[in-house]
């Protein structure tokens, strides 16, 4: 195991320029933000506090939907690859895999990230919500909206989107139509479902405040 | 010969009403598995390596670095030294290994030496394609030379429209397993019934011991038909490594790169006309590619193809880029922007309105009442005639930097049924299964299915269970083309009235009637027009003793039968804002008026007519492949970008399908392709109406409507 504490390594670099600080300096733009990628505290993190490990595979554990899961993975793996590829979570799929189109949206923390963009490693400690976490026993609203509006076609963003609209309106339980549109559009369709899926998420929203999902 | 007609209009107790998506709940909660997420036991991870360059020569290939790396099971060259490569992204060779990080680690230790070699890559301008260039010769009717001499107005104009590529969410890849002599492969296919028989062609196994399966498709639009090199090297790599399966699908750059492309399309315009606005004489020097095959030309003058003097002359163009595939509505989208572009321009020429010189000149189409009254449906919908101004004399000329303008344009698409079978099967039990060989790309073929199979056993959608995507269900053809709603309409009709009537055979003794006397019709085997003479479903599938009904239905598509047909014509608008200091276009509404058959379910072919609106406004607005002319690379070959339209760029979408008695006896028809033609074409010259000058490449960035507005080509 090469798995190692920075602590424990002699002449460590001063300043390590970590992924999501990259793209915070690459200048990524607003529907990212939005999607609330950056996540202000850990871009705070003194770096005395930073550790190393890998390259080879570390054991994490992740709460995912409530759960603690532990595996092992090298840190270079993503939080999507790992849902993906090691706990047969395929709810949020890879389609751009830098950050752009939303397909791999869960919900860390309270609040929508791009899981293709945020390391595993990174995301020990937090609330991991998958799409597969928000039924509770029966069909979200939002799921259920996306239904009765037809806000999908062939549904490869649909899980994305679903998630997507969820963190929005935790956030914003009474939208305006406006407020759907820029809420949402760090999230990209390619057959064209935006029409239906405006009218799911206010319709998700009337249904939430009607207390029809606990 | 048992009846195969539709039911009466009035009479239809499922089709026809608008209803949800039957897989909607498994696709909005994440269940739904497609392809790419499938992980059979054993599973191995494939990676391609392809060429970074657009033209070279292979020198050398050294792979025994990768082949020793622990956790790596096989490495396939593709390619050999000697060899050369076309464009970006050529396939060089595959790896398969325990992770597909370790599998990406391996396609970084093969050393490929390359020598490079001269490329082009852009086709715009057709005096620097030199010997790329293959002119398919003029083809002339009547006499254009007389008539532009003798017209009242002339136009002259060169419009292009760039190659933009399919983006499926789901990339193009698989899971084969090539175990002795069986192939299990899970694909990413328009094409379940027919791809192994493609895969196999290449790995020399018979189709007979190929089996496909896929539930879920993210995506397709006409590029994914083939077994693709990924399907035979995922065979060769699962082969190579024991007969565990390999997982392969291509990343996002090489999907944009090498999955497919809508060749684009240049041309130089000249059109007559009288002071009427009657067209008199059409003229186009057009040029297109779609890879190193050059470009087919787009059907030139669109719809208004009787013109009387026509001369038109193409030129396909080599270039060093990856290989177009069909794209929804394969070439019409690139004639029906070329050719209501210049249209537009004429009548800004002649300061009429588009609508009057559209009307006027009708006569030239195959379906000049269709049209008319499309034209009519959709104004009215607009509000164009108290909206429209002539090209950039908007109220809001002079008052301040927002102008506003309409467009307009038009499709033509033709359609009918692919070749299908259909298995039903009634239990004694009375549980009923349909089993086709299809697929639904999200187009809602599940449902419309489901939906035909309740209306002729007239049970509810619920007791119908509905088995599609595996390759031993009954045939049916590939999902092209618009003709899967055709295909599998007809033969789903055709097996479950068949199943039905055997039924009927059954149960007619015991209601003491002849089988020809008996209705299916809720739940209940009821004597026509006496529903006290009846046995509820069960009961009279409880007939069957221990004998289940099993019953083929087919659609022959040279035999319809009256279930189905094909051509159908559209109208449509756009209403945009442009503001001329910033360049940037905003879509205020668009408006489809489409001509359709027999509509099986409105609601989601209403979301088809939406998702091709919004996939036009993508490709009006934002999409292009950006090739550079130094390096011969695709530069945007992400989806940063490679802009796709948001939700918030769409602005309001008003759909209007034409649903009438008249059309409903056409039988059905497809409507994926037909809506998303005209979209680029409204959308462009809305704009010119906005602005007062043509814009006249798409998309219509900033840049380029900036460009316009300052009188130089972008």
């Amino acid at each position: 195991m090469s798995s190692t504490n920075d602590s424990e390594v002699p002449g460590k670099p001063k300043r390590v320029v970590s992924r999501r600080g990259f793209i915070r300096g690459a200048g990524i733009g607003g529907g990212v933000l939005g999607a609330g990628l950056l996540d202000k505290k850990a871009l705070a993190l003194p770096p005395a506090e930073a550790k190393f490990v890998g390259p080879g595979e570390v054991p994490i554990t992740l709460k995912i939907n409530g759960k603690p899961q532990t595996l092992n993975l090298e840190p270079r793996v993503t939080l999507l690859d790992a849902l993906r590829n090691r706990l047969e979570l395929t709810g949020a799929k890879r389609v751009c895999d830098r950050a752009t189109c939303g397909a791999c949206t869960v919900i860390l923390n309270g609040k929508s990230v791009y899981s293709c963009t945020v390391l595993a490693i990174d995301a020990q400690g937090k609330d991991i919500q998958t799409i597969e976490g928000i039924s509770n026993g029966k069909p979200h609203p939002v799921s259920e909206a996306f239904v009765n509006n037809d806000a999908q076609q062939c549904g490869y963003c649909t899980p994305g989107f679903v998630m997507a609209a969820k963190a929005f309106l935790d956030h914003n339980p009474n939208p305006t139509y406006e407020e759907v549109k820029e809420g949402l559009c760090g999230n990209l369709c390619r057959c064209g479902t935006y029409v239906g899926v405006r009218q799911a998420v206010l319709e998700a929203a009337k249904e939430i405040k009607g207390g029809n999902h606990a | 010969m048992p009846d195969y007609s539709w039911p009466p209009m009035d009479q239809r107790r499922v089709i026809g009403k608008p209803t949800k998506r039957r897989d909607g709940l498994e696709k909005s909660t994440g269940r739904a598995k497609y392809s790419s997420d499938q992980k059979p036991p054993g599973t191995l991870f494939g990676a391609m390596l392809t060429s970074p360059y657009a033209h070279a020569r292979i020198t050398s290939i050294d792979t025994s670095e990768a082949e020793h790396m622990p956790g790596v099971t096989a490495v396939h060259l593709m390619t050999a030294a000697g060899k050369e490569v076309q464009w970006e992204g050529a396939e060089i060779a595959t790896v398969a290994a325990v992770s597909e990080e370790l599998a990406n680690d391996a396609l970084r230790k093969i050393k490929v030496q390359y020598e490079v070699l001269p490329h082009l890559v852009h086709e715009n301008d057709l005096a620097k394609a030199g010997n790329r260039a293959k002119p398919a010769g003029e083809v002339v009717t009547g006499d254009p030379d007389k008539a532009f001499q003798e017209a009242d107005a002339t136009i002259e104009g060169t419009y292009g429209i760039p190659v933009i590529t399919h983006c499926c969410l789901e990339p193009h890849g698989n899971i084969v397993q090539f175990n002795g002599d069986h192939i299990d492969l899970w694909p990413s296919t328009q094409n379940v019934s027919g791809i192994g028989g493609d895969l196999g062609k290449s790995l020399e196994v018979a189709a007979a011991n190929i089996h496909v399966q896929m539930q879920y498709i993210g995506g397709g639009f006409g590029s994914k038909f083939a077994a693709d090199s990924w399907g035979v090297e995922a065979g060769l790599l699962s082969k190579a490594s024991g007969g565990k399966p390999v997982k392969m699908y291509l990343d996002r750059a090489t999907e944009l790169k090498i999955a497919g492309n809508r060749p684009s399309a240049f041309a130089d315009i000249k059109v007559a006309a009288k002071k009427d606005g009657t067209i008199t004489a059409w003229q186009s020097t057009s040029w297109a590619t779609g890879g190193m095959a050059g470009g087919g030309m787009p059907p030139l003058p669109y719809v208004f193809k009787n013109i009387p003097n026509i001369r038109t002359n193409h030129s396909a163009v080599a270039v060093n880029a990856g290989a177009a595939r069909a794209w929804r509505a394969p070439n019409h989208p690139q004639a029906s922007f070329l050719t209501c572009s210049a249209l537009e321009d004429l009548a800004a020429k002649l300061r009429m309105d588009p609508l009057e010189l559209f009307s006027k000149n009708l006569g030239y189409t195959e379906r000049e009442a269709t049209y008319k009254t499309q034209l009519q449906k959709a104004a009215e919908i607009m509000e164009w005639q108290k909206r429209w101004h002539p090209r950039g004399e908007g109220a809001s000329s002079g008052h301040g930097p927002v102008k506003q303008g309409l467009g307009v344009a038009i499709n033509t698409w033709g359609g009918g049924g692919h070749a299908s079978k259909c298995r039903t099967t009634i239990n004694p039990d009375g549980s009923v299964v349909v089993e086709i060989g299809t697929q639904d790309l999200g187009t809602g073929t599940r449902t419309a299915i489901t939906m035909v199979a309740a209306e002729t056993l007239g049970l509810p959608l619920g007791a119908i269970t509905l088995r599609i995507g595996d390759s031993d269900y009954p045939p049916d053809g590939a999902s092209g083309g618009s003709t899967t709603i055709g295909g599998v309409s007809p033969s789903t009709l055709k097996s479950t009235t068949n199943a039905r009537n055997k039924l009927f055979e059954v149960v007619a003794p015991v209601l003491g009637t002849s089988p020809d006397q008996l209705a299916a019709i809720d739940g209940r085997i009821q004597v026509k027009d006496n529903s006290s003479k009846s046995l509820p479903w069960q009961d009279a599938c409880r007939k069957l003793g221990s004998n289940k009904i099993s019953e083929m239905g087919e659609n022959n598509p040279r035999n319809p039968g009256g279930l189905m047909s094909q051509g159908v014509g559209g109208i449509q608008m756009a209403d945009v804002s442009v503001d001329i200091e910033t360049g940037i276009v905003k879509m205020n509404k668009f408006v489809a008026v489409q001509d359709c058959g027999l509509i099986i379910n409105p609601k989601l072919a209403e979301s088809q007519i939406h998702g091709a609106a919004i996939m036009g406004i993508c490709a009006a607005l934002f999409e292009e492949r950006v090739m550079d002319e130094q390096s011969g690379k695709y530069l945007n070959a992400d989806m940063e970008f490679y802009k796709l339209a948001g939700i918030a760029d769409i602005g309001e979408i008003v759909v209007y399908l034409d649903i009438t008695p008249e059309n409903d006896k056409r039988g059905v028809i497809g409507l994926g392709e037909p809506p998303a033609i005209g979209v680029v074409a409204a959308i462009g010259n809305a704009v010119a109406n906005a602005i007062g000058v043509r814009v006249p490449q798409v998309p219509l960035t900033a840049d380029r409507v900036l460009a316009a507005l300052e009188g130089r080509n972008a």
